[in-house]
């Protein structure tokens, strides 16, 4: 490993060089940033080589499972993309992997999201305390509004237009909380940073100023 | 308002959120009834259990959820449990060493192999999660670092994941809770708790309520309050000053950014 | 038959992905547990793909001599630094590899998405405008929350903190439910229509 003063004083650089960028776009910030693309991307084949390629394809195959031919070519082939004439050949890949997604999306999303749901709004219309009964008739009310909200084989009016309407009402709320919550999480990040700044980096150096 | 130097703006925000990381307050902090549903459902967990650790984040988002992942991992280690760590974000597996290695080994002691495993990085998503469901063996035949699974001595015995007594998610997003609670929770009712950025939070209310999520510890504020109940302040909490000051100081903008445009547009017929 | 295979391909996987989950037969599930394998697989090798391609435009723009050409260099600087350190020297922890990862990767990153709290900030004084009953409402409760869900919210009234609770358990809960089920009900027909063919845009061109 190498010294964690350096370490420590080359993650501080770059990251004053990304945060120049407030100040205007400049080369340092550039660098960084196409310094952070090519990282990443030799970091994510490393990773699939060691994590993914070598146990999960190359042993077993090499060990006789050559079933794992199958997805070994169909790998290869996404690469003829590059070539003018066979690209169509990295369908087949695409193919399986779009099949894949759609088929686990489609039990996914039935028996995650709809059934259990649906089966979780049934919540009792009277319960013992005025706060959760009120609670529940809000539940309710907002799911079903705002569901009306969404169904747009009809045109909103009347009393699916009212519906409607409260059904947005309940739609700027949850927007207004997930602002909220977007708020809290950008600040976090930075909150992280910042901290980075003044207590790890001085702490490389055996600098502890900050309690 | 368009000839407002953004910059102004910028240095503000940087000098309140600078301020109290430098001169904390000291506000107490208050735990939410979703992070003391998280905390009681791994209290739950009878000791000595073999629990499953997705986490599913990587470093942009690791000031809100690294210390979520180590106040967890400090509660499972403090019952004695044998946590089977994996990954479904690339750049994931490093943090979860990071974590391991400061948590078990540094502070309970704990080695690996034999109570803890960082099985790495798997891609495919949903397909992963499906796959770890019904067989953590065929998903990931060696650990991060390419030990074969069968030597490891906390994998004996473990294939599905309906042999663990709990899984505890950390997700920045997709792939994470949602797909857990899709693909895994429901199809093998195990109980699930999740910790999520603040982003993602609001959108898995919905499984709070439902049962599906046992517990849910959203954002830095999330892992402050999780913090609090393992008895361990750590960064979430040292940040949660700041965090009060950057609240303030963005509603105190929509504020005046309202008044500035009402009462110009009040000038100008 | 270029489109033919690749349909029938989609057709296959997707189906017997929803096969795999009704039928609990051993063979069935031998069979499906399988394909996920080589799904994974194939998705490894996507990445793959995708980095090549990040190397092939870069290099192409170093040669044509592009505009912010220079900056390619260091881009696959660090990519072949990258990989090189990686394949050959370990992942393991204290390996070169790994040293970049936590202190070059990971504070560039970090401070790449840090960058968003000043730009929410400076939007918010910008662009949010009360004009309308709807974003009263929004403005509202993001103020609820972004004060209920800190501890200076509760210094400020002690009650703050169960509003902020009860809208984020109660109406927001309700909202994202009727999104999550309007979601789920597209994502279903969505997943159906591509394993039936009826979609084809994932494949390209001709």
């Amino acid at each position: 490993m190498l010294p964690a003063p350096f370490l420590n004083t080359m993650a501080a650089l770059l990251t004053l060089a990304v945060f120049s960028f407030l100040y205007k776009d400049n080369p340092f910030y550039k660098v960084a940033e196409y310094l952070f693309v090519g990282v990443a991307a030799g970091y994510i084949v490393a990773l699939e080589y060691h994590n993914v390629i070598v146990p999960n394809l190359w042993r077993p195959l090499v060990g006789g499972d050559l079933k794992l031919l199958v997805p070994f070519v169909l790998g290869v082939l996404l690469f003829s993309r590059f070539t003018t004439n066979f690209g169509w050949l990295s369908r087949w890949a695409i193919g399986l992997m779009v099949g894949t997604f759609s088929g686990l999306a489609i039990i996914g999303f039935a028996q995650g999201d709809l059934v259990a749901q649906v089966q979780a709004n049934m919540v009792p219309l009277k319960t013992q305390t005025l706060l959760g009964t009120f609670s529940n008739w809000v539940i309710f009310i907002g799911l079903l509004s705002s569901l009306a909200y969404f169904f747009f084989s009809k045109e909103h009016k009347g009393a699916l237009g009212a519906t409607a309407k409260l059904g947005i009402w309940f739609l700027m709320v949850s927007f207004g909380a997930s602002y909220g919550f977007t708020v809290m999480s950008r600040f976090s990040l930075l909150i992280g940073r910042l901290l980075f700044l003044l207590v790890d980096w001085p702490a490389s150096f055996g600098f502890h100023w900050l309690h | 308002m368009e000839k407002f130097d953004r910059r102004y703006i910028f240095l503000a925000i940087l000098l309140l959120v600078l301020v109290p990381l430098l001169f904390p307050l000291g506000l107490p902090i208050r735990v939410s009834h979703e992070v003391q549903s998280a905390y009681d459902a791994v209290a739950r967990v009878p000791d000595g259990s073999k629990v499953y650790f997705a986490a599913d984040y990587d470093p942009a988002t690791m000031p809100e959820l690294h210390p979520m992942a180590l106040a967890a991992l400090d509660q499972l280690f403090s019952k004695n449990c044998k946590v089977i760590g994996a990954c479904l974000w690339p750049a994931c597996p490093p943090l979860l060493e990071d974590a391991f290695r400061r948590i078990g080994e540094e502070r309970y002691g704990k080695k690996y192999g034999v109570d803890f495993v960082n099985l790495g990085y798997k891609p495919g998503n949903e397909v992963a999660i499906v796959s770890v469901g019904r067989s953590i063996r065929a998903t990931f035949p060696t650990d991060f670092y390419g030990t074969p699974i069968d030597s490891i001595e906390v994998m004996k015995g473990v294939d599905s994941i309906t042999g663990l007594a709990i899984l505890v998610n950390i997700s920045a997003g997709y792939p994470g809770t949602k797909e857990w609670v899709q693909q895994v929770q429901s199809r093998y009712h195990i109980e699930l708790v999740a910790g999520c950025t603040a982003v993602s939070t609001p959108e898995y209310y919905p499984y709070f309520q439902s049962g599906q999520l046992v517990g849910l510890i959203g954002g830095m504020a999330g892992a402050a309050e999780y913090e609090k109940l393992v008895k361990r302040p750590g960064t979430a909490s040292r940040g949660m000053d700041a965090q009060s000051l950057g609240h303030l100081a963005l509603i105190a903008f929509i504020v005046l950014g309202n008044v500035v445009y009402f009462t110009s547009k009040k000038k100008t017929p | 038959m270029k489109k033919e295979i690749p349909l029938l391909i989609t057709a296959i996987f997707g189906s017997f992905m929803i096969v795999d989950y009704f039928v609990p037969h051993p063979a069935v599930s031998l069979v499906g547990e399988t394909l996920q394998q080589w799904a994974i697989i194939v998705i490894s090798f996507s990445y793959v793909l995708g980095v090549a391609n990040i190397a092939r435009i870069n290099g192409q723009k170093i040669s044509k001599r592009s505009k912010d050409w220079p900056f390619a260099v260091p881009l696959l600087i660090g990519l072949a630094f990258m990989l090189g350190a990686g394949i050959f020297g370990g992942i393991g922890e204290g390996t070169l590899f790994n040293d970049f990862f936590l202190y070059a990767y990971t504070p560039m990153s970090g401070t790449m998405f840090s960058l968003l709290a000043f730009f929410i900030a400076s939007a918010a004084f910008r662009s949010f405008r009360v004009r309308t009953v709807e974003a009263g409402l929004l403005a509202a409760a993001a103020i609820i929350v972004m004060l209920g869900r800190v501890p200076v919210g509760a210094e400020i009234w002690d009650k703050l903190p169960a509003v902020s609770d009860w809208i984020n358990n109660v109406p927001q809960m309700a909202a994202k439910r009727a999104i999550m089920i309007g979601a789920s009900l597209g994502a279903i027909s969505t997943g159906l229509k591509v394993i039936l063919g009826l979609e084809r845009n994932y494949l390209g061109g001709e």
